[in-house]
């Protein structure tokens, strides 16, 4: 659903990301793991659509229309959902307003009848429940004062709601107290399908123990250096990215002299 | 670039100011120029006993002698006075409308296309209308069932004639004919506006408002409103404005007085929404220059002023409270949306004269394209004021690079046992959260929308239900095509 071809991205004339390959077919799951400022959030922001990033080169497809053609909003529309690492506060508009017009948005674009506000509330229980949500967040202004935690647990709750067909968590899970962490991850499994794809960017390995993921990437600057299985982040949570980059750098010291 | 955002910007292209037709309906109207045989033709034709004509030739003399004040962060070109008509009205059929049924059919659609139907059986559950065309009222509704509860909802000129001892007793009594160059004005041409009185007791059994529609060309309107509450009354009155749209610009000078007797709470509450001008040009648009003041006479009485400020070209305006007697209140919430090349310069007055009053100023001002928003605002405490207490938030909000928020705050306090608290900001309207919106599927008008409703929310929880929803799209329509 989802193919990303030599991607390089560029902000104020920063090359960040260099090269990027990725493609995440329906039903999976994807980690991305790799150090501060390698490009993560990046690529995170560049698929959601935001224009102060660049894209130099290459391209993304998306259920075979061209993402990058798409403005922000329609590609919320066509199913992509970022999970923000920072969400953002709207003073005075309540979280249950914000997601009704999102969500009613959302569902004109598919051509479907907006809900009333019976079958919204309906709708909005059931998943409260899934994320295990105090009600309290409900009524009260998007993100505004929420805690670290609350924010990010909202974040995973619009997800539940808005159903995307691809969704983007953008290190959803930091912040979050251990019970948060399985609360989250649950409601992340439980949203898993067969036609609904996932990237999830973590630092731990902790929250693959719960959302177990079938492929496992390492982002270093700019660049997917490496791919595997759930083990990869194993591997890393054990050695660090050091380990990597070393285990990189012989690599390429050892392939050096047959291309000489 | 994505077609999307062409469709977009057609869409907006094509949604323009609303309220911008204009009625044919044949006028009575008086020849441009102002002296005193005008100012005696416009008393002469509502009949007026002659102590109203002598209170109105005394301002129109004292009006000759003051020059127009410069001090308003505002720029325009010099207004001639000569040039505009002081009167023009609907012909009517013998004296003037007695019932709906005597009202120019072209004038009930007017307002009807407004969303204003004056048919009582139509009407909004709960609301008494008097509308205002040009400078006359046309009709007013609901009068029987207000009359029921003792309550006196007309137009002005009709108070002059059934009620004069109380038009007598008031007018004037808050906003001086000579207190200011268009309050002077105003009290020499005034042609109409409401007067509401509640007596001793009586909780107004509904919503009244009043909707003011300039027409005609070339005519200033100058409306003048009274409303009095009378000890352990209540009452929450609306009015409403728009105007077609012309190229020249027009003047609106009105005054409105409030007084409030012991124990009694007035709410008035406006949404504005005259002509703003073009856009681009700047052309044409109303100069909405008003003085409103609201007289905190008794003890424990309460006057809120709530205003949605989305039109006029000029908007030159501080609702404002004495508070006289001991633990008044005064409140003052006010949204002003500048766009295109509008400006404004508002705010209010808190002057507090007896003990224990309180004063609370919420102020959110939104500039946008290439409009000035100044928020103005005076809280003066008088030596004998112990225990006053006031509360000011002054926000700002920017939309894009080339608009200006501006914020004066005065303060004067006599009496140390005082205490204010005030509190300002100025935020642009972040592009993360229009991102944030969009990553919801929310497209970028409905993010600027929301996020400015949230910004005002504090202020419209102050408006009538009916209401609110009104001055939310009435926002939305005046910020369409501030952003992209
Ligand atoms: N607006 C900007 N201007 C300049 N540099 C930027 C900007 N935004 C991001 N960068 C740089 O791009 C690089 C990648 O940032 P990004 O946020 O994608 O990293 P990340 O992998 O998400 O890191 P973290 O793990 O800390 O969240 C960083 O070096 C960052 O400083
Ligand atoms: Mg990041």
């Amino acid at each position: 659903m989802l193919k990303i071809q030599n991607l390089h991205v560029s902000i104020e004339d920063n090359e960040i990301l260099k090269g990027l390959d990725l493609e995440v077919k329906p039903g999976e799951v994807h980690a991305i793991m790799g150090p501060n400022g390698s490009g993560k959030s990046t690529l995170a922001q560049v698929l959601a659509g935001r224009d102060e990033y660049e894209v130099t080169e290459g391209s993304i497809d998306f259920q075979g229309e061209d993402l990058l053609e798409m403005d922000p909003e329609i590609r919320a529309c066509e199913g992509i959902f970022l999970a923000f690492q920072y969400p953002v506060e709207i003073p005075g508009v309540s979280n249950t307003y914000f997601l009704k017009a999102a969500l009613n948005a959302v569902r004109k674009h598919r051509g479907e009848n907006e809900l009333d506000a019976v079958d919204f509330l309906r709708l909005v229980r059931e998943r409260m429940k899934m994320v295990e949500m105090d009600e309290t967040l409900l009524n009260r202004p998007v993100n505004e004062g929420f805690s670290g935690g609350e924010k990010k647990r909202n974040e995973i709750f619009h997800m539940s709601v808005l159903e995307p067909k691809l969704a983007v968590l953008d290190e959803t899970d930091s912040g979050l107290d251990i019970d948060a962490l399985r609360i989250v991850a649950n409601g992340v499994n439980s949203l898993r399908a067969e036609d609904r794809g996932f990237l999830v960017i973590t630092h731990y390995q902790r929250l693959l123990d719960y959302i177990v993921p079938d492929f496992v990437h390492v982002l270093v600057d700019g660049r997917i250096v490496r791919s595997g299985g759930k083990e990869l982040a194993h591997e890393l949570e054990d050695k660090g990215y050091g380990w990597l980059e070393a285990e990189l750098a012989s690599e390429a010291t050892s392939a050096a002299p047959v291309g000489a | 670039m994505p077609s999307t955002a062409t469709e977009t910007i057609e869409q907006l292209a094509s949604r323009e100011y609303q309220a911008g037709f204009e009625t044919l309906v044949e006028q009575d109207t008086l020849p441009p120029g102002l002296d005193e045989d005008v100012v005696r033709a416009i008393s002469a034709k509502k009949n007026e006993p002659e102590w109203m004509l002598e209170w109105r030739l005394a301002a129109f003399r004292h009006w000759q002698t003051l020059t127009e004040p410069t001090w308003a962060k505002v720029e325009y070109e010099p207004i001639d006075y000569q040039a505009i008509s002081y009167y023009a009205a609907p012909k009517k059929k013998g004296d003037g409308p007695k019932s709906l049924d005597e009202v120019d059919p072209e004038i009930l659609r007017t307002y009807e296309k407004l969303g204003i139907p004056l048919h009582e059986q139509k009407m909004l559950a709960g609301v008494a209308v008097d509308a205002v065309f040009d400078s006359v009222s046309v009709a007013t509704t609901f009068q029987s069932k207000l009359a029921e509860a003792g309550v006196i909802f007309c137009p002005f000129s009709e108070a002059v004639q059934k009620h004069p001892e109380l038009v007598k007793k008031y007018l004037g009594s808050v906003v001086p004919p000579k207190d200011n160059f268009f309050a002077a004005l105003n009290s020499a041409v005034f042609s109409d506006g409401s007067f509401v009185y509640i007596p001793k007791g009586v909780r107004c059994p509904m919503e009244l408002s009043t909707y003011f529609r300039i027409n005609a060309k070339n005519t200033g309107q100058f409306e003048r409103t009274l409303i009095v509450a009378e000890e352990g009354s209540h009452v929450s009155y609306l009015e409403g404005c728009t105007a077609p749209m012309r190229d020249e610009n027009q003047l609106h000078a009105a005054v409105v007085e409030l007084v409030a007797a012991e124990d009694a709470t007035i709410k008035y509450s406006t949404v504005q929404n005259w002509y703003p001008g073009d856009p681009e040009t700047g052309k044409g648009g109303i100069y909405n220059f008003v003085t409103k003041r609201g007289l905190c006479a008794g003890d424990r009485s309460k006057i809120s002023w709530t205003q949605v400020e989305t039109g006029s070209a000029i908007t030159w305006k501080y609702p404002s409270v004495i508070l006289r007697g001991n633990d008044t209140i005064g409140e003052f919430y006010s949204v002003a949306v500048t766009n295109g090349r509008q400006q404004a310069d508002t705010g209010t007055k808190m002057i507090h004269v007896g003990n224990n009053t309180k004063s609370t100023i919420i102020s959110k001002g939104i500039s946008a394209g290439r409009g000035q928003n100044t928020y103005r605002g005076q809280v003066e405490m008088l030596k004998g004021a112990h225990n006053a207490r006031n509360y000011s938030q002054c926000d700002s909000m920017l939309i894009g690079e080339d608009c200006g928020a501006h914020t004066f705050p005065y303060i004067d306090v006599q009496n140390p046992s005082a205490q204010m608290e005030h509190e300002a900001s100025t935020s642009k309207i972040g592009e993360d959260q229009i991102f944030y919106c969009n990553s919801r599927g929310l497209d970028e008008e409905t993010a600027v929308s929301l996020i400015v409703n949230g910004f005002c929310k504090e202020v419209f929880r102050e408006l009538p239900m009916e209401f609110a929803v009104e001055a939310q799209k009435l926002l939305e329509v005046s910020l369409e095509g501030s952003v992209g």
